[in-house]
Order: C-alpha cells, then structure tokens, then sequence
C-alpha cells in the first residue's frame, strides 16, 4: 500500500503542478460563472438605442407607439421617400411604413432599414401593431375592450413535487432538463478528459520503457491503480475548486449587484377548492406570475428549488465511478498498444456506450422515469451520464442504490480485466495485437 | 562459496512457445555472473522471473536459500537493457521517486542519491528535466538507480550500451568495486570482451535451455582444443618435415628465418613430445597454449562450430613459403 501511495502522489502531483492545469481550473469556473452571470447582466445592460422613424399615411397606429426597451420611435409628418433619406444620413435605423391601407390589408405594412433589422425592435413592433390591430377591430365590432380584457384568464398551472422527505417544491422541468443535460455532458466531458489521461500516461510509461524499471520494484497492478487513482483524484480536486470557485464567484457578483439576483423567495398561495378568492386576490396572483414569468425570475427559482448538496455529492459518486469504470478500460488500451495512432481499433468499443448514453439523454429528459432512462441509467457503462441526467428530475432511492451497487461492481469487474491485459502488455514491444490477441491475455493465467 | 541465487527446473510458457525449458542455475555470491545466450533465447525471460515481473510456470527460485517473495524486490537492482525514464520530470526527483519504491525512505534516499551524483558529476543537472540530459548522462542516472538501495543482487542487461569508452571504464569500475563491496552481478551481455574482463561464473542460454554453465577458466580450459602457438627462428627445415602423425600444422606464417605457427597435439600426446622436435631443428622464441574465446565458445555452442580463423580452426591452410 505504500508503494502504491507513493505513485498516487507522483501521478497527482506531475498532473497539478502542470501549467495546464492550473489555466483550466481557473478558466473553468470563470466560464460557468460567466454563464450564470452573462445573461443577468446583459439584460439589465442596455443595448445601444436604435431609432425608428414611423411614416404612418393611415393615421390610425402612430400613437400607439411609445419608446421602450431601448427602441425609440420618431413620428414623421413626411412621406416615405424623404424619410428614407433621412435613414440614409443616419438619423434613423430603420423606417417603419403604415401604408394607407394598412389596416384593411396588414401585409402592407413595410420596415425597412439599411443593415439587418433589429429583431428585438421587430418583435415590438409587431406586437405593438398585434394589439392595435385587435382594439380597433374590436372597436369597430363593437365590443368593449375592458370587458374583453377582465374575461381573458390566464392559465399557469403550477407543478409541484413531492419531494422523497415530503417537502413540496415547485417544480420547473426545464430547469431540470438543463440541469441534467449539463451534468450529464460534464460526466462525459470528465471520463474522456480524465481517462485519456491515463492512457496517455500509460503509453509514455510503455514507450519510454521506464515501466520495466518500476515493474521490477512494484507489481503491475500497484501501477496501473496508482495511476488510475493519481489521475482520478486530479479530475476530483479540479472539480471541487470548480464548484467552490463558480459558488464564489457568482456570490461576489450577488453580493455586489444585489439588485440583479432579486428574487422574492415565493410565498405560493395554495388555494383550497371551496375558496373562492376576490377579484382583488386574483389581481395579486396574476401580477405575481407575471413577475415571475420573466426568464431570470424563472432561472433564479427554478435553481433555488434543485437540492444542490444532492447534485454534488451524486456527481462525484457517479463520476468517480463511472471514472474508475472507463479508465481501467483505457489503461488497457494504453498497455495493449506501441503509439497512440494504434489506440484508435480499441477506443471503439470504450466510445459507443458513452457516445450512446448522450445520444439518448435527449430521450431521457423527455421521459426520465420510462424504461429506456431506467435501463440506461442502471447499466454500469451508461449509467454514470444517464443518472446524472435523471437526477435533477428526482430518482427513487431504490434505483439510486442499485445503479450506483452495479456501478461499483462494473468498475471492479473492468479492473479486473484490465489488470490482465496490462501486466502482458506493457512488457510487449513491436507487437500489432488485435482482439484475439487482447482475450488470449486475459484467458492465460 | 554459497550460491546467493539459486533458480531450479524453470519453465515459462507463452502462448505460442516455450521461453524457458527447466533452466537451473546457481549464482554464486559475490561473483559476476555473466548470462549468455543469442537474441530470444531466454534470457530476458529469466531475468523477468527474478525480478519477480513474471511468475514461471513451473520451477522455483531462492534467494539465500528463501524462497523469492515480494519483499525480496528491495534486495534486488535491475538494470533492464531496454530502460528510459520519465522525460518531463526531473532528475532528482525521479530519482528519488525510483528509489523509493524500491523501499527507501525519502530522506536515505536523497542523502545516497547527494553522494551519487556527486562522484558522477550529475550535481548540477539534479532540477533539469530528463529529457534535457544526454543520452550517456541518462545512462548514469539509471545506473545510480539501479545500485543506490545497496541491493544484494544486481542484474544488469547490456549495461554499457550508449556508454562512450570512458564511461564505460567508469561503469566496469563500479561494478567490480559493487563485488568487493559483497554485491552479486548478474551480468547479461552480447559484449564477450566484457565478459572476459569481468565475468567470474557464465551461464550459456540458448533455445530455451542452458547449454553451458560454470567458471570462465574452468570453461575455457575445458573447451582449449590442446592447440599451441610457436615462434621459430633460423629453422634447418620446413615445420611440416619436423612433426610426425602425432602432430598436426594448422597454420603456419613466415620464413625459415622466422615462423609463426599453430599445432594440434593430437590424441594424448604429451605437450613436451612436440617441444622435442622444435628445439633440436629450429630455435625456439614462444611456446604457448592457445585457450578459445569466450566469443569462440559462445558461437561453438550455439551455432555447434567454430568461427573461422579461430584458436580451434581445423582446416589446414599453410601459406606457401
């Protein structure tokens, strides 16, 4: 055991003390804190204003147009061809052109602009015209908008979870989804990061025949899971001062930008069938949706509701085991082979399962309790990115235990394997091996 | 003298073939011991099984009488002829890590590791990465590895190959000062000038089996073809006229005025019977037994003759006087 300590130490140490290492641990989390951050701050950031001169010939729709969200709207009393200049000289970004007829025929209706059009600035006025559209058909069949308005409900039916310990949360299942879908990638980015790097470091062993000077005062064994354990706790320790540093990081920004992160924990009425709730009630309620229909809103406690300790701990268990799994795997390869171009006939059959298992986590996502997502997220090859995709939607226990018991024994088992293919193969030079080859290692005692 | 390692009845069987073929050998202590054998004959194999990389399929073997355990790895040094090192790490530390897997702690070993480098001149280059080292200066470095844990036995394969000569002197020092200090050599070489100058004990390899073992004089004595080599000055008549049937020329350079010339005594002849005819026809200058060379044995053995132009050449070509 102390042999094989020794040679973690070296493994994790040569890895750390890397520059490489050190850039991708700090880059990391400046990446994911980007991402959590970017889009917050972005919105709030204005975009440069973009000005919209309206030649309105009907009359009917210029006073409808209010400036909002950086978009600044110019009534001209001209015609359309001088106010086209007028965007020629720059004073304005695009034209918007009601024609006469607009309101009889709205396919009429022209924005032009001499690069591409603004789309948010489109999308506004668009919904601007939708609604004056509407009022003034409304209007004209003589119905009165307030009425119209007070019958219009808005449905928004609220998901809650029963969580296992009773707790109800509210559930967003796209949060989940992304949620899933992000740990399941990062799973899968971190076996091929990670164990590439064990086989990389086995071939330099291998090529540079120092392995028959180690082999000589440690058994193979001892070596290939020292290296295995070295590499691992490297992807262990830069996932770790990941997770704190992008904690740290978005907590700066909270706490710096408080405003940004605003969100009211929500205090959700549940409101029993036979009460019947005021019309000022209602009123509440729908501003308090609206409020938090807003993206960030939804972001904010969508997040807020995923048990975070669950995610972490779940993670490094399945990306420890799916790890230990793969890695001996690639250990084998690394000992069975000359020089990384002959890797490539051996990657196949390491590749596919986790190639499959992203494949399928879109599947997953849409149905994470059927039993394509329960099979694959009990198959130790898959299982590591499948349960990692599955749990933010909520796994029982029951199948948490039995992945992660067959997880344990598949790496044990791929250990095993790999061990007999190492111990042959790294004391084999100038040998092309293939399949039969490989089983004739693993059958010869 | 007692045998340090003794190897008994090993077989080793690969897939396809059998590497070694119940090889027994016993190594003597304190001696240098050198392990012959054309390329894939087996010995590679067989140092594998002492440095317990591989297990033999049959067969056992004992360290000063103890069967060969795990712990017995820190006893033992090797030198394997296909070495290198880790090219991106550096020296001392490298250094140090090899060593203490062999069993040293941290301290002892930077300590023995501070003298080594200082007789090898290797001080300055103790934070350079290996790769930065010449290939000679590599050598060095896994010669001191291979010695610093003061193994009882070391085993070294090809160790002077990408050696320059003077290093070479250098290394066949240590390796003789390792003996006087109570180390026993194994030492696998194609280099039969080195075993000459080294070896004390042989072991000849060939085809999965040992074909040949015991003491270099021993050896050469036994394979000596009773042939000698005489220098003649102001002879009275041609060699060929001064022996009878009892005697064979087999090679013969120079004038009457002055010969040089190989004889096989043959049958059991004494040597005295041939001196009788020589210095009453002729003055003799040099009367010498010719021994064979280990190189002469070694092809002997393998290939069942001897190279041309050898010590126990048979066929007659005298020059023409």
């Amino acid at each position: 055991m102390g042999k094989t300590s020794t040679i973690i130490k070296r493994e994790f140490l040569s890895r750390v003390r890397k520059r490489s290492f050190v850039v991708m641990t700090i880059l990391g989390p400046l990446l994911m804190a980007a991402i959590v951050i970017v889009p917050v701050v972005v919105a709030q950031w204005s975009d440069s204003e973009y000005d919209v001169a309206i030649v309105d010939n009907s009359d009917y729709f210029v006073h409808a147009f209010d400036d909002r969200d950086n978009v600044r709207f110019t009534p001209l009393g001209t015609n359309i061809d001088h106010a086209l200049e007028l965007m020629h000289d720059g004073r304005f970004d695009a034209v918007l052109h009601i024609p006469e007829a607009a309101f009889q025929a709205p396919s009429t209706l022209r924005l032009f602009s001499e690069k591409s059009v603004n789309l948010n600035a489109r999308l506004l006025i668009e919904n601007i015209l939708k609604l004056e559209f509407e009022s003034l058909k409304l209007e004209h069949a003589g119905i009165d908008e307030e009425v119209l308005r007070k019958i219009e409900t808005p449905v928004n039916i609220q998901a809650i979870r029963i969580q296992n310990d009773g707790e109800l949360i509210t559930d967003y299942p796209e949060i989940s989804m992304g949620l899933g879908i992000v740990s399941g990638l990062l799973i899968y980015i971190f076996i091929f990061l990670f164990g590439s790097q064990v086989l990389r470091g086995v071939l330099e062993e291998k090529t540079s025949r120092i392995v028959e000077i180690i082999v000589s005062s440690v058994r193979p064994f001892q070596l290939m899971i020292g290296k295995i354990m070295g590499v691992g706790l490297v992807g262990l320790t830069q996932f770790l001062i990941w997770v704190f540093l992008t904690f740290f990081i978005v907590g700066i920004f909270q706490f710096a930008m408080p405003d940004l992160f605003q969100f009211t924990p929500d205090e959700r009425v549940f409101i029993s069938s036979s009460q019947v709730l005021s019309m000022e009630e209602m009123e509440q309620q729908r501003e308090l949706i609206q409020q938090q229909d807003t993206m960030a809103g939804q972001l904010l406690e969508g997040l807020s509701a995923i048990n975070f300790p669950v995610m972490i701990v779940s993670f490094i268990f399945f990306f420890l085991g799916g790890y230990l799994l793969y890695a001996a795997l690639f250990a084998a390869i690394g000992s069975a082979v000359d020089n990384e171009a002959d890797t490539q006939q051996f990657m196949l059959p390491v590749t596919v399962p986790l190639l499959l298992a992203i494949i399928m986590s879109n599947l997953v996502i849409s149905n994470p309790d059927g039993p394509v997502a329960f099979w694959l997220s009990i198959i130790p090859l898959t299982s590591p990115v499948i349960m990692m995709v599955r749990i933010p939607f909520g796994v029982p226990y029951m199948e948490l235990m039995l992945s992660g018991g067959l997880l344990i024994i598949g790496f044990m088992a791929t250990t095993w394997l790999a061990a007999r293919i190492y111990r042959t193969g790294i004391l084999m030079y100038g040998k092309k091996v293939n399949y039969r080859e490989l089983w004739k290692w693993i059958t010869h005692a | 003298m007692d045998a340090l390692l003794r190897a008994e009845h090993i077989i080793k069987e690969y897939a396809n073939h059998r590497a070694l073929n119940d090889v027994s050998l016993e190594i003597p202590e304190q001696s240098i011991f050198g392990l012959l054998g054309p390329n894939g004959a087996g010995k590679t194999t067989l140092i594998r099984i002492i440095n317990q990389i591989i297990g033999p399929d049959n067969g056992e073997i004992f360290l000063n009488n103890e069967h060969l355990k795990p712990r017995h790895v820190e006893q033992i040094g090797y030198l394997p002829e296909e070495r290198g090192l880790y090219k991106k790490m550096k020296v001392g530390e490298q250094a140090e890590y090899l060593a203490r897997l062999k069993g040293l702690n941290g301290f002892d070993a930077r300590k023995l590791l501070k003298q080594w480098f200082e007789r090898f001149d290797l001080t300055p280059w103790w934070n350079k990465k290996v790769e930065e080292l010449s290939k000679g200066m590599q050598q060095k470095v896994q010669f001191i590895i291979t010695v610093l844990h003061k193994p009882s036995l070391l085993i070294f394969d090809e160790p002077f190959t990408g050696f320059d000569p003077i290093n070479v002197n250098i290394l066949k020092e240590e390796i003789l000062k390792l003996r006087h200090d109570g180390a026993t050599i194994i030492f696998s070489t194609h280099d039969m000038a080195s075993v000459e100058e080294l070896c004390d004990h042989i072991a000849l390899i060939n085809k999965s089996e040992k074909i040949l073992e015991g003491q270099v004089q021993q050896i050469k004595k036994q394979h000596a073809g009773r042939i000698y080599e005489v220098e003649l000055e102001n002879m009275k008549k041609p060699l060929e006229n001064m022996l009878d049937d009892r005697f064979r020329l087999l090679t013969s350079t120079g004038t009457t005025d002055s010969t040089r010339a190989r004889v096989k005594i043959l049958n059991d002849t004494p040597a005295n019977d041939l001196l009788q005819p020589l210095l009453r026809e002729a003055q003799l200058v040099a009367f010498k037994e010719l021994t064979p060379s280990m190189n002469d044995i070694f092809i002997k053995q393998v290939t069942g003759r001897f190279p041309a132009e050898s010590a126990e050449t048979d066929k007659q070509h005298i020059k023409p006087r």
